[in-house]
């Protein structure tokens, strides 16, 4: 295989994400209308409860708004992971999952080529979102859109890594339900998406603890401080690290040696 | 001189301890139509399953045109082009979009998968359903679409795991005459799985394959002569029958 050939196969990935994603207009707006209804309702009701003091990367007291919109972009990736587990679970179930696996391509590269395809997805809908939240008084520099490009796709990857592992795991879409309950969810709460971890701090160690080995809070805090146009080297590290964990979780689950596609595969 | 297409030695595979495929052995030429005859439940699935790499063999070796599938994948799989029973295209994609997709997946340029999706529909007569989605093609014609799609990327060895599974009598003639033309006019080795026994005709080569062990391999005819059976049903059945 030329390297031509391999450039092709991840453009081909990417066309057929778009594709689906044009197809799917509801999937966008119901990506757009959930983080909007966070920002517009939720924030409102919050602003008095929540005092925001001065934490980095913000140099002055901001509105609670302006504090949940990295939180809100990383809900849009979150879901996106998960629909994009999602797809590829009804993928498998459906059979044009094993299109993909019976390319002379090595199946770690499509697996690649296939988070990297929908996490560029993801980041149209993040885009959407952050233009929409100029009318909320949501106003980084303009280099911080520039920034926030690589900043939301790392947290984009692992969690669309997270939703390719989650899909070799996971035995029939009716389990998919378990996956927002138990992995959605508790990712979403237990971040720094919300509320500020000193805050969690205050309430209870333990769960702040966990709010901190959550790596969701680091993809939050990486978009945080690119929006700002600071780096986050912790929450980089912690992410990169993430991600190619999940990564190789995933293409591990789609060895075939592993067994993990035994089930879909066996029959008459 | 022919060369073997696809070359299998003593290959196994076993669900936990139930046994799907024992020392299964097959040897199939270029240009020969190879059907593979055996009952729900023979291990019919389980064999394409193993030759497209979606399981790995618990023993025994496949080799496609001279290369090991599980060592040399990417040479071997750029040989192959698959059916599956269950069918596999994106229903929200368009005709043609399904095919540049299966070209992309094989790393072939853009503007050359534009002239094989247009070569490929025009021989399955599809040319004006370019365009539809698959959602809205009726069984017959999404298998002609798979069968385009299989054929996309020009493969030696097509494998065809129950192809003609669902669709009716005319239709699953027309689609295993059609496979017949491109072994015949193409030099293509074609593995037809089926569990139908009409789909094989007296001069095919064959197989019967029931519970994971080969019962029978050869040309039919001589099959049927060399089990004094009366034609294929009575073969088949004479050697698929409970032992008393």
């Amino acid at each position: 295989m030329t390297i031509s050939a391999y450039y092709f196969c991840f453009v081909g990935i990417l066309k057929r994400e778009m594709y689906r994603f044009v197809q799917q207009r509801s999937r966008f707006l119901s990506s757009l209308v959930r983080p909007l209804l966070w920002l517009a309702v939720f924030a409102a009701g919050f602003r008095s409860a929540l005092g925001i003091s001065i934490i980095p990367p913000y140099e002055t007291y901001i509105t609670y708004e302006v504090y949940i919109a990295p939180g809100l972009i990383g809900i849009i990736l979150l879901f996106n992971g998960m629909q994009s587990s999602l797809s590829m679970v009804y993928d498998r179930e459906m059979g044009s999952m094993r299109v993909l696996l019976t390319s002379p391509i090595p199946r770690a590269y499509l697996l690649v080529c296939k988070l990297l395809a929908t996490s560029l997805v993801s980041l149209f809908q993040v885009y959407a979102f952050i233009a929409i939240a100029r009318l909320f008084d949501i106003t980084p520099p303009l280099l911080g859109y520039v920034y926030l490009l690589p900043a939301a796709l790392l947290p984009a990857l692992m969690l669309s890594a997270l939703g390719l592992f989650l899909s070799s795991v996971i035995r029939q879409l009716e389990n998919f339900a378990g996956v927002m309950n138990f992995i959605v969810f508790p990712m979403f709460f237990l971040s720094s998406a919300l509320y500020p971890l000193w805050k969690m701090r205050e309430s209870n160690e333990l769960i702040y603890q966990i709010c901190a080995l959550n790596p969701f809070t680091h993809g939050v805090e990486l978009i945080r401080f690119a929006l700002y146009g600071q780096f986050n080297t912790q929450a980089f590290v912690v992410c990169a690290t993430t991600t190619a964990a999940f990564m190789a979780l995933a293409i591990f689950g789609y060895d075939p040696k592993h067994g993990l596609l035994k089930r879909k595969a066996g029959g008459g | 001189m022919t060369h073997s297409a696809l070359h299998i030695e003593n290959l196994s595979y076993y669900y936990g301890a139930r046994c799907a495929l024992d020392k299964l052995k097959l040897d199939i030429s270029e240009g020969v139509f190879f059907g593979l005859l055996g009952p729900n439940g023979a291990g019919k699935t389980t064999l394409m399953s193993l030759l497209t790499r979606l399981l790995k063999p618990a023993s025994g070796e496949i080799r496609v045109f001279d290369y090991a599938l599980h060592k040399q994948a990417s040479q071997a799989m750029r040989n192959i082009g698959v059916v599956f029973q269950q069918s596999t295209l994106d229903l929200d994609l368009s005709v043609a979009q399904n095919l540049a997709y299966h070209g992309a997946l094989h790393g072939i340029a853009p503007r050359e998968v534009r002239i094989r999706i247009k070569q490929e529909l025009a021989r399955f007569e599809l040319s004006d359903r370019q365009h539809e989605h698959v959602r809205n093609l009726n069984g017959g014609h999404r298998r002609r679409v798979e069968l385009a799609r299989a054929l996309l990327h020009r493969p030696k060895l097509l494998l065809l795991d129950e192809a003609s599974a669902g669709l009716d009598i005319d239709t699953r003639a027309s689609l295993n005459q059609h496979v017949r033309t491109l072994c015949r006019e193409d030099g293509i080795a074609a593995l037809w799985t089926t569990h139908l026994i009409e789909e094989i005709h007296s001069g095919d080569q064959l197989l019967i394959l029931h519970g994971g062990r080969s019962l029978a391999q050869g040309q039919t005819q001589s099959l049927i002569a060399q089990h004094g059976a009366a034609d294929l049903p009575a073969l088949f059945s004479q050697l698929t029958r409970p032992a008393a």
